[in-house]
């Protein structure tokens, strides 16, 4: 029963878009995705100790390098995006670097992080004569009258083409996320992450453990950046870099559930839903008051970690757990 | 070339007097960070609060601005103590991880809460300072009052430390977080005290800040990232070394910005400071 249960829910979600569902409930299903997919691929790092508050950095850097080399010099997003993830894996090697070598950690290395986020957008805003600045960019459209989609230029008008995308690419994270869990380099840096002079005297590269892990999850969040910037045809400053969307992954982890694979997927969704539904709830007054949601969501957020630091996911499964250990017999 | 170095010479002495206030906004920080272990990632917002605050009682309700300053402190020291009471206390045990990020929630929640009360529009006190021209060169007068204000709250916060009892009890518990509530010191009294001091030097630098700049809900953002790097830099925890590294990162905004444009200023200062964690892990002044 529990083996089949994720593959009919899997079946259920691909058979979506053929049920006639409206464009912008799909638009909603797509984001939900793409927010798993990145939080998925910061929860990589993230559950073992290496808490990044910097993956706006990663985002930005993936978005704003096929928008830029695509509209400055007309490369192809397929090559821009080889781009973004080779200065993506050059950012993370110079800040994982020195903060591994030196043992960086906790508080130390949450704050450098955060700062690398809030210089990527410094730069991105610095650059305004190229980048467009806090305006934001919106790649040039590669698509003539009456063409729905360009592969070469990565443009496509159907979301249905961009929904399967995106699920190939959450499930690839998931996968990757299980791979990792099932790793031996996931005991190695759970050992690191507890006591990192034992893990190093028992013969551990605590060094390169680290660093393996943080290029994975710095890859898979700037393509991340990629499919948002080719997804949403637009990229701006704030949305895609800065501290803002770098505590909205932790947090939208945090919420779902760190050390479960689909946690990240219950965050993303559970923090959509949560704008969507209050947009909802305050109908017109909503533009009334322009940041009540964001201030509800702040207010959630503190109670959470306050009284469920394991996440939804977490403490539900927690939960059944427990009633199935105590209906077992003995 | 005369000019040049006119103009070079006046970035300089700005940076040193940015320096000071850096240095008061980053030693609230870092005294919580030292005392309670818990970095405030809202404290730039916590700053932002103070700035409002004083914004609203002098310019909406017209209290004399002396007043609605000494006011604005004492409601941002005691926004502190109350926001240790309900959120640092409930997490004190948790996962460092977790403490980071209920401040980082409230990050989220004051300047949402400031954009509802407020409005994204950007506010200013209205008040205008003369310039001091010394020679060609020309300072603005609020940030000379900052720097020294800001050097007095400093050395203010030194000396209470060291020669009060209170500021003994909060340096002892600082060193030894399990010994000395079995010395029958309320550690939960001194961490209250601290974050109410952390507070109402946020309030002194908000008061500072409201001279110069115009307030806005993101402000913080503008100034977070350079103290968290400045207490980062120093050593958290570390109040000494944090002055120094205050007044090396302005050198690096206010000359790098007066070269090329300000966000490279601050980009320039946080690539010293990676060069720096290369170099010296534990802060410039951190022991090893």
């Amino acid at each position: 029963m529990s083996r089949v249960l994720p593959w009919a829910g899997l079946a259920l979600l691909l058979a979506l878009p053929l049920s006639g569902i409206g464009n912008y409930p799909l638009h909603l299903v797509i984001m939900c995705l793409l927010w798993s997919y990145v939080y998925t691929s910061w929860s990589i790092m993230g559950r073992l100790g290496l808490v990044s508050f910097g993956h706006g950095a990663f985002l930005g850097i993936g978005a704003y390098a096929v928008v830029m080399l695509w509209n400055h010099f007309g490369v192809s997003p397929w090559l821009g995006a080889l781009a973004g993830i080779a200065l993506s894996v050059l950012v993370a090697l110079v800040i994982g670097f020195p903060c591994f070598r030196f043992k960086i950690v906790g508080h130390y290395f949450a704050l450098v992080t955060l700062a690398l986020s809030e210089v990527t957008r410094l730069i991105i805003v610095a650059l305004r004569d190229q980048t467009g600045g806090s305006l934001g960019a919106t790649p040039n459209t590669a698509l003539a009258q009456g063409a729905t989609g360009s592969l070469a230029a990565v443009q496509f008008s159907s979301k249905i083409v961009w929904f399967y995308a995106i699920v190939a690419f959450w499930l690839a994270a998931l996968w990757v996320w299980q791979r990792v869990d099932r790793s031996m380099t996931r005991l190695a840096l759970e050992a690191i992450s507890q006591e990192e002079d034992a893990a190093a005297s028992i013969g551990i590269n605590v060094t390169k453990s680290k660093l393996f892990v943080t290029l994975v999850s710095a890859v898979m969040t700037s393509v991340g950046g990629v499919l948002y910037a080719q997804y949403q045809l637009y990229v701006n400053p704030e949305t895609v870099s800065g501290i803002g969307i770098s505590l909205q992954m932790v947090f939208g982890v945090i919420a779902g559930g760190m050390y479960v694979m689909l946690g990240p997927t219950v965050g993303a969704v559970f923090t959509l839903l949560l704008a969507e539904g209050l947009r909802l709830a305050l109908g017109e007054h909503f533009k009334q008051f322009p940041a009540l949601d964001l201030a509800i969501y702040g207010m959630l957020l503190v109670l959470f970690i306050i009284y469920m630091p394991k996440g939804i996911l977490g403490a539900a499964l927690e939960a059944w757990r427990r009633r199935k250990a105590g209906r077992a017999p003995g | 070339m005369e000019v040049f170095d006119i103009f070079l010479l006046e970035a300089v002495v700005n940076g040193i007097l940015l320096g000071g206030l850096l240095a008061l906004l980053s030693l609230g920080l870092n005294l919580i960070f030292g005392v309670i272990d818990v970095v405030w990632i809202c404290y730039a917002e916590v700053i932002m609060i103070g700035m409002y605050a004083v914004y609203a009682l002098h310019v909406q309700l017209g209290w004399p601005l002396v007043a609605a300053m000494a006011a604005g402190v004492a409601m941002v020291a005691a926004f502190g103590a109350l926001m240790h009471q309900f959120v640092i206390r409930p997490v004190l045990s948790a996962e460092p991880i977790n403490q980071l990020l209920v401040t980082g929630g409230m990050l989220f929640f004051l300047q949402a809460a400031a954009t509802l009360a407020f409005g994204i529009e950007f506010k200013n006190l209205g008040v205008k300072l003369p310039p001091i021209a010394l020679g060609e060169m020309s300072f603005s007068l609020p940030r000379i009052i900052a720097f020294v204000v800001a050097l007095a709250g400093v050395a203010a916060t030194y000396l209470f430390l060291t020669r009060s009892y209170l500021g003994t009890a909060i340096r002892a518990i600082s060193q030894d977080r399990q010994i000395m509530p079995l010395m029958g010191v309320d550690a939960n009294r001194i961490f209250v005290v601290t974050s109410a001091l952390g507070g109402a030097l946020a309030g002194l630098g908000a008061c500072l800040l409201v001279l110069q700049y115009d307030i806005h809900p993101a402000i913080g953002l503008s100034f977070g990232p350079i103290t968290f790097l400045i207490c980062v830099l120093g050593g958290l925890g570390n109040m000494l070394g944090g002055l120094v590294a205050a007044f090396i990162f302005a050198q690096f905004i206010s000359v790098g910005g007066f070269f090329f444009h300000i966000e490279w200023g601050y980009v320039i200062a946080f690539a010293f400071f990676i060069v720096v964690m290369f170099w010296r892990p534990q802060g410039i002044l951190g022991g090893k």
